[in-house]
């Protein structure tokens, strides 16, 4: 059993994390896991995305296009950049909340990211959406958006492991003081 | 991740000394080798630069250590001068020279391929596939480096150094420990002359021959099935991309495969077993089209009537990284498979592009800003260098005339100064590459009487790669405080006699001493000094009065930061990335975004 999830977003959001707490997670579960990520450059607001990889038999740390699982999208258009990798019934987690490029403010750009979301609405056969802006509003640190996220992941029962599992691993990883905020985040949506 | 488990991989084999520069994708490989090591039994340097590390890592071979030094590609050229010669004289204890290449590129000036570097140096050079593999096999580097008395190259793409996986780890209890024996005088070894040179020259030919038998046994040379099948095609491939070819042949009446993991010195005769029997070959491969020309010459030599396909033949593109999808597709057209047709899905809206810029709160955005308003209308060039602050080429700033590599921007303005008189020149160039390469330049301009304005970008930090210390930082890797080395001390050392430090956020202030020292004539600097955005604690986001803003937009189009976004056509602070720098309060004509201190 494999499964396949594309994470993407924004630089700054905490994709990378996310991935990597997920890839914890199966570590000390015993699933063989792989992942790959751009780091550098792109972190500094540009597009980021993070392929992780669960199960046996896997060689590659990426998959091709049209074989995810589980696309978690940070951000909406950063989704519909990435939606090409959703395969044929596969599940979509999308934050609705927009971030505006600085090209885009710069030209005067509407974008508001409802047409993005329009898009994963029409095309996904199943799709969560969420208003990450919020949430992080009502748990009350916009650095928690990740968990936020992952949180419904888990919810949608997509990842093999349960909310517990994943709270064990953030707990070892995230410092202690922001453990308890961490919590509420991955439970917003349970 | 990869380049953890090449440094664990390392720490197990022995490691007693690790030097580098950090680059992008190879950093973490001494960044984990750092924190393995709690109890100081190893040496751990961050060095100026790739030239020093290199020879450091060099001096500690020849007293027995194990060494390893860590670069990016790039990197490599920095360091090409004592690698060429220290082929020649040759190591005692093993020394490994991991270079991280970036096919893309991702991050990185080129997409040079150190395989072909490789080639030219005449040193043996591994190709890690994957996280394990790159673990268990850089104890093998030191073992053929040691056996040979020479340095070897480990090159591992940025899908290695930067994937993640589970894999398997020796014990403690099996790590080797290495004794260096320490240095033994002796000339006719460590000097080189011409006369040495001629001898080491006639062994390193023959080494290579030897070795490339050696290394057509080597288990990672893989030739799969090692029988002959029916099928008279074959794909030689490598690294990462031998991942893609696996998984694009799962399951299917797999061809031949060849997979290289010693480029060079190419395993001949474990191509001849691959290429018996086979009409055709694809070469698949990221970078260089090493493996194809190899084998290309290995027919030719050896009459075999089999044709090698690849970049040289159109059939693979020739830049950029190869992908799952380009790989199944590549193999697909030369296989004579039904090509994967697109899944049917709706074409997307126009996507908004997201380049990378400086992060909201960038001390270098007020930088550019500041010499940008004091050189209005003067017929000025602003030569740029490698870091974060390649990004202030960007719209609005758009403040870097050029970028070529590690501290050439100092001397370009020189260059272009004498070309140019009546231009005002500036380089701007940040804390780390200041003491990587741009001091030389500096005693250049200094000494052969240019004219120009040295911009340093002080944010005490070596930001682009992840924050790691250089010596204008005050500690250093193996954990001391140490006292720092001061560039304006640097500066007034070498002759440069107008030396102002000024804190760009202060925009008024910061404006009127770049009028004022670029006003002067000859050699003179301007060290601009803020720490890094990431690494402080941001201040309260900035407010917009509403009753004040007219909507002018002055704010996003003279700064272009993250932190400052339209809301409804109207200029609003992104309060999840302001950092409450206050640059642009002092921007606005009106007076209406209140600086960040009085939110406090």
């Amino acid at each position: 059993m494999q499964t396949n999830i594309m994470i993407c977003g924004v630089g700054g959001q905490g994709i990378v994390l996310t991935s990597k707490l997920i890839a914890a997670t199966a570590v000390s579960h015993d699933v063989p896991v792989m992942s790959a990520e751009t780091i550098g450059m792109a972190q500094k607001g540009g597009s980021v995305f993070s392929f992780l990889r669960l199960g046996d038999g896997i060689a590659s740390p990426m998959f091709p296009e049209g074989t995810a699982d589980l696309l978690i999208g940070f951000e909406p258009a950063e989704a519909v950049r990435m939606f090409p990798y959703l395969k044929k019934g596969g599940t979509a987690i999308v934050n609705t909340h927009p971030i505006m490029p600085v090209t885009a403010a710069l030209t005067g750009s509407d974008y508001n990211g409802e047409n993005m979301t329009e898009y994963i609405r029409r095309n996904a056969e199943k799709a969560v959406f969420l208003d990450g802006n919020k949430a992080i509003s009502e748990i009350g640190s916009p650095k928690v958006l990740n968990m936020v996220m992952l949180g419904a992941a888990v919810a949608a029962e997509l990842l093999p492991f349960t909310l517990e599992e994943i709270e064990e691993t953030m707990k070892a990883t995230v410092k202690p003081q922001f453990a308890e905020l961490n919590s509420k985040a991955l439970r917003y949506t349970a | 991740m990869g380049n953890a488990a090449i440094a664990r991989g390392a720490i197990a084999a022995g490691l007693n000394l690790i030097s580098g520069y950090p680059g992008t994708p190879s950093t973490e490989v001494l960044e984990t080798s750092a924190k393995c090591n709690k109890n100081g039994s190893m040496y751990v340097e961050w060095s100026v630069n790739e030239k020093a590390a290199l020879e450091l890592a060099a001096g500690a071979a020849y007293c027995g250590a194990r060494t390893m030094v860590t670069m990016k590609q790039v990197g490599l050229n920095v360091a090409s001068d004592p690698l060429m010669s220290l082929a020649y004289i040759g190591v005692k204890g093993g020394m490994v020279i991991l270079v991280a290449d970036d096919p893309g590129p991702i991050s990185s000036q080129t997409e040079q391929d150190t395989r072909t570097f490789a080639a030219y140096s005449k040193l043996p050079c591994f190709d890690p596939s994957s996280v394990q593999e790159a673990y268990d096999m850089i104890g093998e580097a030191f073992g053929l480096s040691e056996k040979y008395g020479t340095p070897v190259l480990f090159r591992p793409t940025t899908r290695v150094c930067h994937g993640y996986a589970s894999i398997d780890v020796k014990d403690e209890s099996e790590y080797k420990k290495v004794q260096p024996e320490g240095f033994v005088r002796d000339p006719s070894k460590w000097v080189i002359f011409p006369r040495l040179s001629y001898n080491a020259h006639m062994k390193i030919e023959a080494r290579n021959v030897t070795l490339s038998d050696e290394l057509s046994e080597y288990s990672r040379n893989l030739v799969i099935p090692e029988t002959a099948s029916d099928c008279r095609k074959g794909i030689a491939t490598h690294g990462i991309s031998y991942t893609y070819v696996t998984e694009a042949l799962a399951g299917k009446p797999a061809p031949r495969v060849m997979k290289v993991t010693t480029p060079f010195p190419f395993p001949e005769k474990a191509a001849l077993k691959f290429l018996d029997g086979l009409d055709e070959v694809l070469c698949i491969e990221e970078l260089d089209p090493v493996i194809e020309r190899e084998l290309t010459y290995i027919c030719g030599k050896h009459h075999l009537p089999v044709r090698i396909r690849g970049k040289l033949t159109h059939d693979v593109k020739n830049a950029g990284e190869n992908t799952c999808a380009s790989v199944a597709e590549n193999i697909a057209s030369f296989m004579g498979w039904e090509k994967l047709g697109k899944a049917d899905i709706e074409e997307a809206p126009a996507l908004p592009v997201r380049p990378p810029v400086l992060c909201a709160g960038c001390p270098h955005r007020a930088s550019f800003f500041a010499v940008k308003e004091a050189m209005k209308g003067k017929k000025s060039v602003f030569c740029g260098d490698i870091g974060c602050y390649t990004l202030g080429n960007a719209m609005p700033l758009d403040m870097v005339d050029t970028c070529l590599c590690m501290g050439a921007g100092v001397n370009i303005t020189q260059g272009i100064g004498h070309i140019e008189p009546d231009t005002n020149c500036f380089a701007f160039v940040g804390d780390s590459t200041f003491f990587a390469s741009a001091i030389t330049g500096a005693v250049n301009a200094v000494y052969n009487q240019a004219d120009m304005t040295l911009v340093i970008l002080d944010n005490s930090t070596t930001a682009m790669t992840g924050h790691q210390p250089h010596p204008g930082t005050g500690h250093t890797m193996m954990g001391e405080i140490v006292e720092k080395i001061d560039i304006t001390a640097v500066l007034h050392g070498i002759g440069v006699k107008t030396v102002e430090t000024v804190n760009p956020l202060d925009l008024k202030n910061a404006v009127e001493t770049v009028k004022r020292v670029a006003a002067e004539k000859g050699v003179k600097a301007i060290i601009f000094k803020s720490p890094c955005a990431v690494i402080i604690k941001p201040e309260k986001p900035a407010v917009i009065d509403p009753d004040k803003c007219t909507n002018c937009k002055r704010c996003i189009k003279s700064l272009g930061c993250p932190g400052i976004v339209l809301k409804d056509g109207r200029a609003a602070i992104e309060n999840s990335l302001c950092t409450g720098c206050g640059l642009c309060s002092q921007v606005c004509p009106f007076g209406a975004i209140s600086p960040a201190k009085e939110g406090k």
